[in-house]
């Protein structure tokens, strides 16, 4: 598919801010070597192109300092970028690695769909289909899985579904994609820099800080699509906002009228957004009553015009002609929090500005009509309030609907919560330890008299955990956690695997994944009442003493100082598939003897 | 649950009950066999609402000959709201048990911005307009006029109302606004006069306190309820400030302005009419002489605010004969005006009592005190003949009347200040003049008189002696009741100290030191680093918070504490900050948490709930006294103390406190609920600042909690909270019950009542 080879000059960097290490870019079908110029500066890269998932470019053209660059993006996290001497150079490689790196994932399209031929006795929908594969695909673990046993033979893919269906639930599939929202923190980026020598100021725009101006200031929004490719160029239509952001950043309320007074387009970013008020009213009728604030004003007749108090302390703005060009701090921060929970409404790339804002205007629009039929909305409001009138602890508690939880990568999660929960877990160790020492001698001794008398009175019960066995597990423990300890110091971040090397690790945790699997189908399959199942088990059993051996492999190929470790690892995995072993003998025997009395059974 | 209190068969629609919503429902029990006022101080979170609502519709149910009629205030539309969800629910219960037996008629009442639904009505901007825009449809001479010529615009949905006639009643039930606009769209009647109209009907009328106590819009809403009317105040810990703003005015030189504008325009209808239609001047000067200046049976849609005295005060006699005439009337009025821009161009502050400042003016522009008093039915007579609509520009003349009317009537109990300018801004001269009510008493006379039974009832009524002298009335049961907790469920703390261990006020002299500033940013993002869900701070004032959160923003601290949650504040402007909350709500149900800033003496503070997770802790910035320089608050000081023996220090301890526990009481909505109260401030720390708050706070305040610094604070908080987590057993275990089952209730009739609380 890939033709040949291709090979370019290009500086890699670690950031795009470095200045990079010339040398040689070499791209192959499968991988990609690079080899620099000075090989004492710095290593030669080789990487395969499996482990690449994705690569990022600049565009040509969109600003005169940008360089051509590459930037690859490592499975594992971490990136390669490389600057091209031209565009064309860096096109061509491009190319190259996209098509390249497309090449794993479509062998594992065609690695399912070889796999629905194979299963083609359950007669699936074609949605299920998709989604099966579309699961397949953003799972490599579960790929590797499907491909190991499904195609190998082992399990059919019904069973191999079977076990997963919750993952093929409708909903979940439609949430997997996660769309991150605008960040809490206001746009901070935008406030003036001085450099402190001129009286220049600089302000800082990215594409990301464009796209939540216009969700947080629709008036600019407006704007942009009124003047831009028309009236000004987008260069000073920026510049403009900017002039303005820095006249309220001086918050001179008559500079700033002033300054309107001259320019039109300046005063649109230096006035207040009515296009924000007039979707404060729209929304505000679809507010909760019992919130609704506005509404207890219409039916406030103290609150006359000069009827009741005025003076006794509450601050009377102070109305004046240049009230319209002060903007206060809380104005924008409940801005800012309402289009943070809004939450991104748009899908495009951002960068172009122009499609930002165009898609913008469109879900808008979208949104506009959604809230003209609100029928079932208000339906769903009043029975919030009636929930909410209720006082919950004086009847039965009702099940309240859950979001689902969606963890992008759960081993990562759980990994870091087990770090968190052994931190905390040495601290309260340590407090514990601070309350004994507080504990005096008489009164340690009044505990163990007490003690000793309950004893005496009750007698010892039969101990729960036999002495031997407890003493076996916990010396196991403490020299498993001892040695640990000792080899990766006290760092609970890193974890035994890490310290192992990469190929060790990864066959490690797949063999292990597989193994799981494995056993969960075997012990799912107990006890046995079918001759399909039977069939099942003995295909199982032999799957897993295949493994065995090469888990056994794998504790002789490391080397010495990790093979305690990783014995250790290995350890309980062996002991889960020697359970299964000793379950499938017996079952075998028992059955062989029962079929010995009844020869016409079904074995 | 359905129990028996004394005689009468209580259907409460919860399966348990708390034991002091059992004992509230006792006492209020009493009041109303007694058919005498109560007072009743029951702290938030324990369901006083419900229990309230419960025991006077069974109370009703089990006396059918003469159902008693529940007259419900709140302080607000939200509240009405929330109050009306309650007894929705309370209604389908009894539905449930009795069958159309328990059929009632509710309703909220509100002004036409919130109810009417004729598109070209209701979106007029301000409340005023809508009422003008309404009268311009729906005026009797309008309709009189459209009658014969088709093209004057009516409304239509009042016009069906009209024809539906006595037809025209709401089915019993339970209407929220909502419910109402939603009826008057099916049946395409005007929601509001239909409200109107059913409120004699009505079993239940939730409306705002004013519908009571503001005598301009009493005298038109409630003049036609019956004696045998259970009044309800809730909230009530407010109530005297509604009471002495109610009959309050205040005139500035623009009022001024627009009432001399006022008066020319009068003037040339005056004119006019004397030209076209001078028979209707004539008439109307014939029916002043009989002595018909109250307007008597006006049509339902010409009513208009009414007099703003009080109508026992309001002398029946006929209008005195010079001011009659209409033109002589608008030269008294002129002359009147006159005199009081005269009066606003002083340079010093004037204070005065009402009588020597009608004796000033009938001195100086001869309009004597009789005159004065019947100002306002003089003007509002005059409108009505010269058929005047949109009222909504007449407000500026109204005021006036509305002032002189007052001044006129009352000798006691008031006070006029003159100020030039504003204390705190004294180079921009901005000079207004001031009458101001100090006696709360006298709002509220007419509803104790009229009423057999009035509660007023609140989560902060301490102490609770005070009420009955303040507004002067002798409650037949007053009680405070504890809250008898599960768990210590609250947790209060008073914070004197910041990280530094220097100490944190709000004191005048303190309150912009930087040290203060930075140690309150830092609590705050101590806090929002540890609490789960939505927070809730309280300032002192708006200007303050203003200048903290904009030094916190300089500080770098604000961006510290949006890293944890998202920040929302209120602001003066009532549409942003409703959305402010709906949206902080928002953030606290989808897990990203929030702090909301707000106002002590706000508008939030005042009404809305942030219980659950919409707040799990309160911060309590500074003490929020009140503005102590104003000249009214020292008059109304003065007064107290001449009139009740009480002290300025004390009242104004009294109130700050109050305040603060309002604010910090929204967080408990019952047992189950939890959350911290932070009272940050060392004034806190002294025993008579802090023995002002209500007995439920004080017995949860350890003495551990009353000196502490930002880092114990922080301490005390995660402690707290893993505390919270833990599963407990509801009912409240083998002690002390805290939670009542129907079996549980039974056996304490027949039992012993007392040891149970």
């Amino acid at each position: 598919m890939v033709d040949g080879k291709v090979i370019k000059r290009a500086k890699h960097k670690s950031s795009v801010k470095d200045p990079g290490t010339p040398g040689i870019l070499e791209m192959s079908e499968d991988r990609f070597i690079f080899t620099p110029h000075n090989p004492k500066s710095s290593p030669s890269l080789n990487v395969l192109f499996r482990l690449i998932k994705g690569h990022k470019f600049t565009k040509e053209g969109t600003k005169q300092d940008l360089r051509p660059l590459l930037n690859l993006t490592h499975e594992q996290g971490g990136n390669y970028i490389f600057e091209f001497e031209n565009f064309s150079d860096r096109d061509v490689c491009k190319e190259f690695v996209g098509r390249a790196i497309t090449m794993p994932t479509e062998a594992g399209k065609d690695g399912s769909e070889q796999s629905t031929v194979a299963a083609q006795d359950e007669q699936l929908s074609t949605k299920e289909m998709e989604r099966r594969i579309k699961l397949l695909q953003e799972d490599s673990e579960l790929q590797k899985l499907h491909k190991q046993f499904v195609l190998g033979g082992v399990l059919t893919e019904a069973e191999f579904w079977a076990t997963r269906k919750k993952l093929l639930d409708g909903d979940t599939s439609r949430v997997t994609r996660q769309r991150a929202g605008f960040k809490s923190a206001l746009l901070s980026d935008v406030k003036p820099s001085a450099d402190g020598r001129s009286n220049r100021v600089t302000f800082n725009l990215t594409p990301e800080i464009i796209h939540q101006i216009f969700a947080e200031k629709p008036a600019v929004h407006r704007a942009y699509l009124k003047f831009v490719p028309n009236k000004m160029t987008e260069k000073d239509f920026w510049t403009k906002y900017c002039r303005a952001e820095y006249l309220h950043s001086t918050k001179n309320a008559v500079a700033a009228a002033a300054e309107a007074a001259e320019d039109e387009e300046l005063a649109v970013f230096l006035k207040h957004d009515d296009v924000w008020a007039s979707e404060a009213r729209h929304k505000i009728r679809r507010v909760d009553p019992t919130l609704d604030m506005e509404a207890d004003e219409g039916d406030d007749y103290i609150h006359l015009p000069d009827h009741g108090m005025s003076r006794d302390g509450s601050d009377n703005a102070t109305d004046s002609q240049y009230d319209e060009y002060r903007r206060s701090l809380s104005q924008v921060l409940n801005r800012h929090g309402a289009v943070v929970l809004e939450g991104r409404s748009i899908d495009v790339e951002l960068g172009d500005t122009r499609s930002v804002a165009e898609a913008l205007a469109r879900s808008k629009q979208v949104e506009l009509a959604n809230g003209a039929s609100d029928g079932m909305v208000n339906q769903e409001r009043l029975e919030r309030i009636s929930q909410l009138a209720e006082i919950e602890d004086l009847q039965a508690s009702r099940d309240l609907p859950l979001a689902p939880l969606f963890i992008k990568d759960p081993r990562e999660y759980f990994d870091s919560q087990q770090a968190n929960a052994i931190k905390t877990l040495g601290d309260t160790l340590a407090g514990t330890r601070q309350i004994k020492c507080s504990l005096s001698t008489s009164e340690a001794y009044g505990s163990l008299r007490e003690r000793i008398s309950e004893v005496k009175i009750s007698g010892l019960g039969d101990p729960i955990v036999k002495p031997a066995v407890a003493f076996k597990v916990f010396d196991g423990l403490t020299q498993n956690i001892k040695s640990t300890k000792y080899q990766r110091g006290k760092n609970p971040q890193e974890s035994v695997l890490d310290g192992l090397p990469k190929i060790t690790k990864e066959e490690l945790l797949h063999h292990w994944t597989s193994i799981e699997e494995l056993l969960k189908h075997f012990w799912s399959s107990y006890p046995i009442t079918t001759s399909y199942l039977y069939v099942k088990v003995r295909r199982l059993k032999d799957a897993m003493s295949q493994i065995y051996p090469k888990l056994q492999e794998i504790k002789e190929s490391v080397q010495s100082d990790c093979r305690h470790q990783v014995s250790l690892l290995v350890q309980p995995m062996l002991q889960a598939l020697d359970a299964a072993f000793a379950h499938y003998d017996a079952d075998l025997q028992k059955r062989s003897a029962k079929s010995g009395d009844r020869p016409n059974g079904f074995v | 649950m359905k129990f028996q209190i004394e005689d009468v068969t209580v259907y409460f629609p919860y399966d348990h009950i708390y034991p002091e919503q059992y004992s509230y429902m006792l006492d209020l029990k009493r009041a109303l066999d007694a058919k005498g006022h109560c007072l009743l101080e029951m702290p938030t979170g324990t369901g006083k609402t419900i229990a309230l609502l419960s025991l006077i519709t069974s109370y009703a149910l089990c006396k059918p000959s003469n159902p008693v009629k529940l007259l419900y205030c709140t302080r607000t539309v939200h509240e009405m709201e929330k109050t009306l969800a309650e007894l929705r629910r309370l209604h389908k219960y009894q539905l449930d048990h009795l069958g159309p037996a328990a059929r009632i008629l509710a309703i909220g009442l509100s002004s036409r911005k919130n109810l009417c639904i004729n598109p070209s009505v209701v979106t007029a901007e301000n409340r005023d307009s809508v009422d003008a825009a309404c009268r311009k449809l729906t005026a009797s001479w309008v309709r009189a006029l459209a009658a014969e010529n088709p093209r004057v615009p009516t409304c239509e949905f009042f016009e069906t109302f009209e024809k539906a006639g006595s037809d025209g009643v709401l089915p019993p039930g339970v209407y929220t606004l909502q419910d109402l606009r939603a009826f008057g769209k099916e049946k395409e009647w005007c929601p509001y006069f239909l409200a109107r109209h059913m409120v004699q009907f009505a079993n239940v009328v939730v409306y705002s306190y004013q519908y009571l106590l503001d005598p301009k819009v009493a005298g038109i809403i409630s003049k036609e309820m019956q004696r045998e009317s259970v009044v309800v105040f809730d909230e009530a810990h407010n109530i005297d400030n509604v009471c002495i703003e109610a009959l309050s005015v205040s005139v500035r030189s623009q009022t001024l302005e627009g009432a001399t504008r006022n008066l020319n325009k009068m003037s040339q209808e005056v004119e006019r009419f004397k030209a076209t239609d001078a028979g209707r001047l004539r008439a109307e000067y014939n029916r002043l002489v009989e002595g018909l200046a109250q307007r008597g049976n006006l049509p339902i849609s010409d009513t208009w605010l009414s007099n703003p005295a009080l109508p026992d005060d309001i002398v029946k006699e006929a209008v005195p004969g010079n001011i009659r005439r209409a033109e002589h009337f608008l030269s008294v009025l002129r002359r009147l005006v006159q005199y009081l821009k005269g009066r606003l161009q002083t340079e010093n502050v004037e204070k005065e009592g009402p009588v020597a400042f009608v004796a000033s003016i009938n001195a100086q522009v001869g309009i004597d005190q009789k005159m004065l008093r019947f100002c306002y039915d003089r003007l509002h007579s005059l409108m009505l003949t010269l058929e005047i609509t949109d009222t909504d520009e007449f407000l500026h003349i109204q005021t006036i009347c509305d002032f002189a009317t007052l001044v006129g009537t009352y000798t006691r109990g008031f006070s006029l200040i003159i100020e030039p300018f504003d204390e705190r801004m004294p180079n921009i001269p901005d000079p207004v003049l001031q009458l101001s009510c100090h006696d709360a008493s006298l709002a509220i006379k007419p509803v104790f008189e009229r009423f057999q039974t009035v509660v007023i009832t609140s989560g902060t009524l301490s102490p609770i002696d005070l009420y009955p002298r303040l507004l002067n009335f002798n409650p037949v049961v007053s009680r405070s009741f504890t809250m008898s907790l599960t768990r210590d469920c609250i947790c209060p703390m008073v914070l004197t100290r910041g990280s530094d261990q220097l100490p944190v006020s709000t004191k005048y002299d303190m309150r912009t030191d930087e040290g203060v500033e930075r140690n309150y940013g830092k609590l705050l993002l101590e806090m929002v680093s540890i609490v789960p869900d939505g927070i809730v701070c309280f300032f002192v004032s708006y200007s303050y918070m203003d200048g903290i959160v904009n030094s916190w923003n300089e500080k770098g601290i604000l961006k510290e504490i949006m890293q944890h949650k998202l920040v929302f504040i209120e602001t003066q402007d009532v549409v942003e900050t409703t959305l402010a909350l709906d949206n902080y709500r928002k953030a606290c149900d989808c897990g990203r948490g929030a702090v909301f800033f707000s106002v002590a003496r706000g508008k939030v503070a005042e009404g809305i709930d942030f219980d659950r997770h919409y707040g799990r802790l309160v911060i309590m910035f500074g003490v929020p006294f009140q503005y102590t320089l104003s000249r009214i608050l020292g008059a109304r000081l003065e007064y107290l103390r001449e009139t009740f023996q009480i002290k300025e220090g004390d009242f104004l301890t009294f109130d700050a406190l109050r305040q603060a526990a309002q604010c910090v009481g929204r967080v408990i909505r019952s047992k189950a609920d939890y959350g911290m109260m932070i009272f940050a401030d060392k004034r806190y720390s002294r025993h008579d600042k802090r023995s002002k708050l209500p007995g439920w706070i004080l017995s949860h305040l350890r003495d551990a909690h009353l000196n502490l610094s930002t880092d114990m604070a922080a301490h005390i908080a995660r402690e707290f909270l893993r505390k919270m987590a833990q599963p407990y057993d509801k009912s409240g275990g083998s002690g002390r019950k805290t939670l009542l089952s129907q079996e549980d209730l039974e056996k304490m009739e027949n039992g012993s009542l007392g040891e149970m609380f």
